[in-house]
């Protein structure tokens, strides 16, 4: 389907209109807090991983980068979701420019991690959940999946910022339908890269650990 | 809404302020023009939070009755939502605390701008703590109950209820005082506020005996008595813009000075208990609304009876 110029151009407008609100929506309900731990906000390349608790996340995440980063990273979310109405379509894609993944090996065309790659390779910082699905357990953190690791390996030159999102959940735990205001800090951790020899194992449990270093306030 | 004498408050607080900031900024170029010291930089912070909030204020006051109900209803949420970020709730909260935010911080503003005394006055105090406990209750979680339940009462109390005494100030009838309740609010937070500045200052300049070790390093008697006294005198000076008498007016900025120190007081109790040193992070050199707002809190309700009491026809 063509667009024309004149359509195409609206549809930009309310995408970043729409991005605006969302991100006020969440400035309302959570006055998120961005404490840079252990790099600052600077205009490199990075893939920011956090902990996965609620939908709202990687909203949180972007609203709390400073503008400039903002605009060049993009969140990694899942196609199965995110491709299911117009109006998620619209958000996912136009709005936060979503790198969208399969989940499910057996229906996916494309490889994720070369989606990821591409994005990498075309000047794109990630928001990533390597966890793979919202935590709604009692344990603190979901086993890692493994794209972490082979976007690690691809691209070894790209800091991997671990980012703990903390009280999010409670602002709208699984199956509430209205959320409840509640201040947000989201912590940012040390980059990490992956060491010559290290083995798979071996980075995701480094990487887990980086993660729940954060989540005791500095 | 405005007075000549809400004007000259203005102004006057305006000139102290261009004052501070311009001692600010010598302060910085001679001892911290890299922005080294973490002092001088704080204050100067301090003070451009001073202008943010000075101009809110103002722009409230030039909007009258409705600017000044919506300055407060959004400071309530604020400091409520700082207050409930630290109190112990579980997933059986959830449509108590959506309430407090959605139901009945609208609803006290709402009956505040109505004018109508006798539901705004015992609201919160016995509608809300008779039925937000059921609420909680009927999710069936009873681990912490009461510790719950209270801690979500007092949220309410402080952040909602007794922030909403300020506007009410508004809605007071006081012979002679007509249309200048304005200056009410104005001075009930110029002399809390500048007392709070004071005792910082009386401190800094010769507080040696602390009060309270245990909860705040920074309260000394020094400060405490300097910045009471001072800051009473300055309102005291004052008194030909309000309804009192000279020495009414003195007995008035000594309760609320006293008040905003004990307001302090408590809620340092209540952050060193809960571990953190600032309620938040949105007013930059402050910390949050509450740190803030403390000593106006709990000024407030007491200035406002008491003033009722005296002074008004209602």
């Amino acid at each position: 389907m063509a667009a024309s110029p004149l359509n195409s151009n609206l549809r930009r407008l309310a995408a970043a209109l729409t991005g605006q609100a969302i991100s006020l929506f969440a400035r309302f309900m959570t006055a998120p807090r961005a404490i840079w731990q252990g790099i600052e906000p600077v205009p490199h390349q990075r893939i920011y991983f956090a902990n996965h608790s609620s939908n709202g996340d990687f909203v949180l995440l972007w609203t709390a980068l400073p503008a400039p980063l903002r605009r060049q990273t993009r969140p990694v979310a899942a196609l199965d979701y995110w491709l299911t109405s117009p109006l998620r379509a619209f958000i996912g894609r136009e709005v936060f420019n979503a790198v969208l993944i399969d989940r499910r090996p057996e229906a996916r065309t494309e490889d994720p991690v070369a989606q990821m790659v591409q994005a990498l390779d075309q000047g794109a910082s990630l928001i990533l959940f390597p966890e793979g699905q919202r935590n709604s357990s009692d344990a603190t953190l979901l086993p890692f999946k493994s794209g972490l690791y082979h976007l690690a390996k691809a691209r070894p030159g790209v800091d991997l910022v671990p980012v703990w999102i903390a009280n999010l959940n409670r602002v709208m735990p699984k199956g509430e339908v209205i959320p409840v205001p509640l201040i947000c800090t989201l912590t940012f951790g040390a980059p990490l890269h992956l060491d010559p020899d290290e083995s798979k194992d071996a980075f995701l449990a480094r990487a887990t650990q980086a993660l729940l270093a954060l989540k005791a306030p500095a | 809404m405005t007075s000549p004498h809400l004007l000259w408050l203005l102004a006057g607080v305006g000139t102290i302020l261009v004052l501070a900031s311009i001692i600010g900024q010598v302060l910085r170029a001679r001892l911290s023009p890299a922005g080294e010291n973490p002092v001088i930089e704080n204050l100067n912070a301090r003070i451009n939070a001073w202008w943010v909030m000075v101009i809110c204020l103002a722009l409230a006051f030039i909007a009258g009755k409705p600017g000044v109900v919506l300055l407060f209803a959004l400071c309530s949420f604020a400091a409520l939502r700082e207050f409930l970020t630290l109190t112990t709730h579980n997933r059986a909260d959830h449509w108590s605390l959506v309430a407090c935010f959605f139901l009945i911080l609208p609803l006290q503003y709402w009956f505040l701008a109505t004018d109508w005394y006798g539901m705004y006055s015992i609201f919160i105090p016995v509608y809300a703590f008779l039925l937000l406990p059921v609420v909680s209750a009927l999710r069936g979680s009873t681990r912490e109950f009461l510790i719950r339940v209270s801690e979500t009462q007092w949220a309410l109390m402080i952040c909602v209820y007794c922030a909403s005494h300020v506007p009410a100030l508004l809605y007071l009838q006081i012979p002679g005082f007509e249309g200048r309740n304005v200056i009410l609010i104005a001075y009930l937070i110029f002399v809390v506020q500048l007392s709070d500045v004071l005792q910082y200052v009386w401190g800094k300049l010769i507080g040696r005996t602390k009060v309270a070790p245990n909860l705040s390093p920074s309260k000394t008697w020094e400060g405490l008595i300097g910045g009471t006294l001072s800051a009473s005198a300055i309102g005291t000076a004052l008194y030909w813009m309000t309804p009192f008498s000279p020495l009414q007016a003195a007995g008035m900025c000594l309760l609320i000075t006293l008040m905003g120190f004990f307001g302090g007081l408590v809620m340092s109790a209540i952050k060193r208990d809960r571990g953190i040193k600032d309620w938040g992070h949105l007013i930059a050199g402050h910390g949050g609304f509450l740190d803030r707002l403390d000593s106006v809190i709990f000024a407030a309700p007491i200035f406002f009876h008491i003033t009722r009491w005296v002074w008004s026809t209602t």
